[in-house]
C-alpha cells in the first residue's frame, strides 16, 4: 500500500479536459517528479492532491485513507509554491508555526519543531525577519520549513526552484535531496528542468495533454522510452528524429537517435552533413549539422573540439542506440 | 526622474496645466473659506479679496457657535458617514472575495448585477425608498441614512475590490489553506491587507459624496435631531435674508472632518491609484 494513490482521476474545468485517467501509486518515502510541457496538468494534478481543487471523479487516497472530502489542512500534506507564498505579515517564526498553531499543538512542542527546523535550513540568524527582508533563496527555505515543521505524509512541491537563480537553484536543489535522504520523507515534485527531474527522482511521470505518458526511473525513461513524446521530452539537447525512409530503412517510420549517440568522423556514416552551428561548453561540445533533407541534427561531443563553421563531418550511430517508432509515435522493440 | 527622459519644455507644460487644474479646483473652496472671515458687507463689495484689517469678522462663525444645534449636526454627519463608510467597506471586499475567488455558477452575471449600481443612480429610486421607509418606521432615523448610502456605496466598491483582489496571490490564499485557516482568516488576515490601497481609494469615493449629500437628509431624515451638517447649514439660507456670514462659516467648517478622513486615507489612496502602474 503507498503513501499515496491516485485512482482514475479526472478534471475538467468547464467543457475543457485537464486530466484523463490518472492513476498513480506512490511508495513510502519515494521521490516522484511530475513533468510535461507547460499547461499539461501537472499543477492541477498537483492542487487536486492538496484537496485545493477538487478532482470531477476519482480516489485520491494518503496513508491509507481515502481524503476526498477532507479539507487541505485535514490531509496531512504541506506544500511548497514557485512564488513561496509566505505570509507577509509574519516573521519567519511566525510562518513556520502558524500551521501548528491551527492544528492546535502545544506551544514548546511548536517552538522546538520550528528550532529544528531552522537548525536543518540554517535559517536560525533570520528567524525573527520578514518575508520582505529576505533574498529570493531565503525566502524558499523558509517555505521549505513551513512545509517541514508541519511533519506531513507527503510533500507537494510546485516548481520550487523556478523563480531562483542558477546558482541558487543548485543549492536549493541539493538542499531538497539531503530533506528527503534526512527525513525519509514522501515527496511529489513538480519541475520544468530536466536536470531537476533525473536527479531528484526515484521516479519520473511524464505528463502529456492530459494523460500520463510513462512512469519509472529516470534512467529507464532515458534509456527505455515507451513513445516518441517521453523519447523527446527526457535528455538535453533533445534526442534527434530522423525519418527512417532517408536512412533507407524499412523496420519503422521514425528513427530516433540521441545526440550523445552520435559519433564523428569514419567511413561509411549514418548522416553527413555540414557544420551550421557549434555551443562550447568547455567540457562538452554541441553541434548542429545541417544534414539536407533529414534536418538539422544535433550532435553532443565530451571535450573540446576545433570545428569550424561549414565543416563536412559525417556521423555514425552507436550500436544498439538509436530508438524506432512506428506511426503512431510508440516505440518498437 | 532621469535626465534622458526629463525635458524642461516638457515638464514646464506639464506643470503648467496641473496648477491651472489646481486653481480651477481649489477656487471654489478658497472663496468660500476667505469670505466666512469677513463681515458682510465685504462679501459683497470684494468677493474675492482677502480679509483685511477693516473687512475682517468672525461673526459668520459666532453665529454658528451660538446656533448650538451645529454641534449636533456635525455628529450626525460624522455618524452617518463612518457607519455607511465602514458597511460599504465591510460587504463590498467580502463580496468582492467570493467574486474573485470562487468559482459558482453565474458568478460573472452576479458580478454585473452587483455593479448595475454604478450607473443607475439609487435617487431614481427615492420614491420607492421613502416607502419602504415610512413602511418600516425608519423615517427621521440615522439607520435610514446609513442604510441608504451603505446601498449607494456598494457597487462601485464591488467593482473595483474584487478587481485587486483577483490580483493577490492564489499561492498565498492556498498556502493558508494548507495551514488550515478558515477563509474568514485568509479573508480578514490575508487578503485585506494587501488590497488596503484600493480599500483606501473606494473609502475616499465612497465618503465625499456621504458626507455632502442634501437629497437624502432631506427627505428621509429632515428633523432637527438627525440634520446632517450640510442640511443644517441650509437653516441660515431664508426665503429672503440668507445669512451668507453663518453659510460660508457653517460650509467651511464642514470642510475639516472630511479633510482629516481623506488625510487617514490619502497615503494609501495615492498608492492605490498608481498601483500596478509601477510595481
Ligand atoms: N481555474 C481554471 N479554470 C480553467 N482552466 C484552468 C484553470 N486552471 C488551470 N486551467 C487549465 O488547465 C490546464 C492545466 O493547467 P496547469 O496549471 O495544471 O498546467 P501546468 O502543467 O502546471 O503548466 P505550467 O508548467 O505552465 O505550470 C491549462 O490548460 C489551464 O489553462
Ligand atoms: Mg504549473
Amino acid at each position: 500500500m503507498g503513501t499515496l494513490e491516485l485512482k482514475d482521476i479526472h478534471k475538467s474545468f468547464g467543457d475543457v479536459e485537464v486530466l484523463k485517467n490518472i492513476d498513480l501509486t506512490v511508495e513510502e518515502g519515494e521521490f516522484i517528479i511530475f513533468v510535461g510541457p507547460s499547461g499539461c496538468g501537472k499543477s492541477t494534478l498537483l492542487r487536486i492532491i492538496a484537496g485545493l481543487e477538487d478532482a470531477t471523479s476519482g480516489d485520491i487516497t494518503i496513508g491509507g485513507e481515502v481524503v476526498n472530502d477532507r479539507p487541505p489542512s485535514k490531509r496531512g500534506i504541506a506544500m511548497v509554491f514557485q512564488t513561496y507564498a509566505l505570509y507577509p505579515h509574519l516573521t519567519v517564526r511566525g510562518n513556520m508555526s502558524l500551521g501548528l498553531k491551527q492544528d492546535g499543538a502545544p506551544k514548546a512542542e511548536i517552538k522546538q519543531r520550528v528550532e529544528q527546523a531552522c537548525d536543518m535550513l540554517s535559517l536560525d540568524e533570520l528567524i525573527d525577519r520578514r518575508p520582505a527582508e529576505m533574498s529570493g533563496g531565503q525566502r524558499q527555505r523558509v517555505a521549505i520549513g513551513r512545509a517541514i515543521v508541519r511533519k506531513p505524509k507527503l510533500f507537494l512541491f510546485d516548481e520550487p526552484l523556478s523563480n531562483l537563480d542558477a546558482a541558487l537553484r543548485v543549492n536549493t536543489r541539493l538542499e531538497i535531496a539531503r530533506l528527503h535522504r534526512q527525513l525519509g520523507a514522501t515527496m511529489v515534485y513538480v519541475t520544468h528542468d530536466q536536470v531537476e527531474a533525473m536527479t531528484l527522482g526515484d521516479r519520473i511521470v511524464v505528463l502529456n495533454d492530459t494523460r500520463v505518458e510513462q512512469i519509472g526511473a529516470p534512467m529507464e525513461l532515458y534509456n527505455n522510452p515507451a513513445n516518441i513524446f517521453v523519447a523527446g521530452f527526457i535528455g538535453s539537447p533533445k534526442m534527434n528524429f530522423i525519418d527512417a525512409k532517408l536512412l533507407g530503412r524499412d523496420d519503422a517510420t521514425t528513427i530516433g537517435i540521441r545526440p550523445e549517440h552520435i559519433s564523428l568522423g569514419g567511413e561509411g556514416g549514418d548522416i553527413e552533413g555540414t557544420v551550421s552551428h557549434i555551443e562550447r561548453l568547455g567540457g562538452e561540445t554541441n553541434l548542429y549539422l545541417e544534414c539536407g533533407d533529414m534536418g538539422l541534427i544535433s550532435v553532443r561531443l565530451f571535450g573540446a573540439y576545433d570545428f569550424n563553421i561549414d565543416d563536412k563531418l559525417s556521423g555514425k550511430f552507436e550500436d544498439g542506440r538509436a530508438f524506432k517508432f512506428d506511426e503512431a509515435g510508440m516505440r518498437i522493440i | 526622474m532621469s535626465k534622458a527622459t526629463h525635458s524642461i519644455p516638457r515638464s514646464i507644460a506639464a506643470h503648467a496645466v496641473l496648477s491651472a487644474y489646481t486653481i480651477l479646483a481649489l477656487f471654489p473652496v478658497v472663496v468660500i473659506v476667505i469670505n466666512s472671515f469677513k463681515t458682510r458687507k465685504a462679501i459683497f463689495r470684494h468677493p474675492l479679496a482677502f480679509p483685511d484689517s477693516e473687512s475682517f469678522s468672525l461673526i459668520g462663525y459666532e453665529t454658528v457657535i451660538k446656533q448650538g444645534d451645529l454641534f449636533l449636526y456635525f455628529q450626525n454627519s460624522l455618524i452617518v458617514t463612518v457607519a455607511s463608510l465602514f458597511f460599504v467597506l465591510l460587504f463590498g471586499a467580502m463580496a468582492a472575495f467570493a467574486l474573485a475567488e470562487y468559482r459558482f455558477r453565474g458568478n460573472t452575471l452576479m458580478g454585473l448585477y452587483l455593479a448595475l449600481g454604478i450607473m443607475i443612480p439609487i435617487r431614481l429610486g427615492t420614491v420607492f425608498i421613502l416607502k419602504i421607509m415610512v413602511a418600516s418606521g425608519l423615517v427621521n432615523t440615522l439607520t435610514a441614512l446609513v442604510l441608504i448610502y451603505t446601498a449607494q456605496g456598494l457597487p462601485l466598491a464591488v467593482f473595483i475590490l474584487s478587481e485587486f483582489m483577483r490580483q493577490v496571490s492564489d499561492d498565498l490564499k492556498n498556502a493558508g489553506r494548507i495551514d488550515g485557516l478558515s477563509e474568514y482568516r485568509i479573508f480578514f488576515v490575508l487578503v485585506l491587507p494587501l488590497v488596503r490601497p484600493a480599500m483606501a481609494t473606494v473609502g475616499v469615493f465612497t465618503m465625499i459624496p456621504i458626507w455632502n449629500d442634501l437629497w437624502f437628509p432631506l427627505i428621509i431624515a429632515p428633523a432637527e435631531e438627525t440634520k446632517t451638517i450640510t442640511l443644517g447649514a441650509q437653516v441660515f439660507i431664508g426665503q429672503f435674508v440668507t445669512d451668507w456670514n453663518a453659510v460660508l462659516s457653517a460650509l467651511s467648517l464642514a470642510i475639516i472632518p472630511v479633510m482629516v478622513l481623506y488625510l487617514i486615507f490619502s497615503r494609501q489612496l495615492i498608492r492605490g491609484i498608481t498601483a500596478g502602474a509601477v510595481k
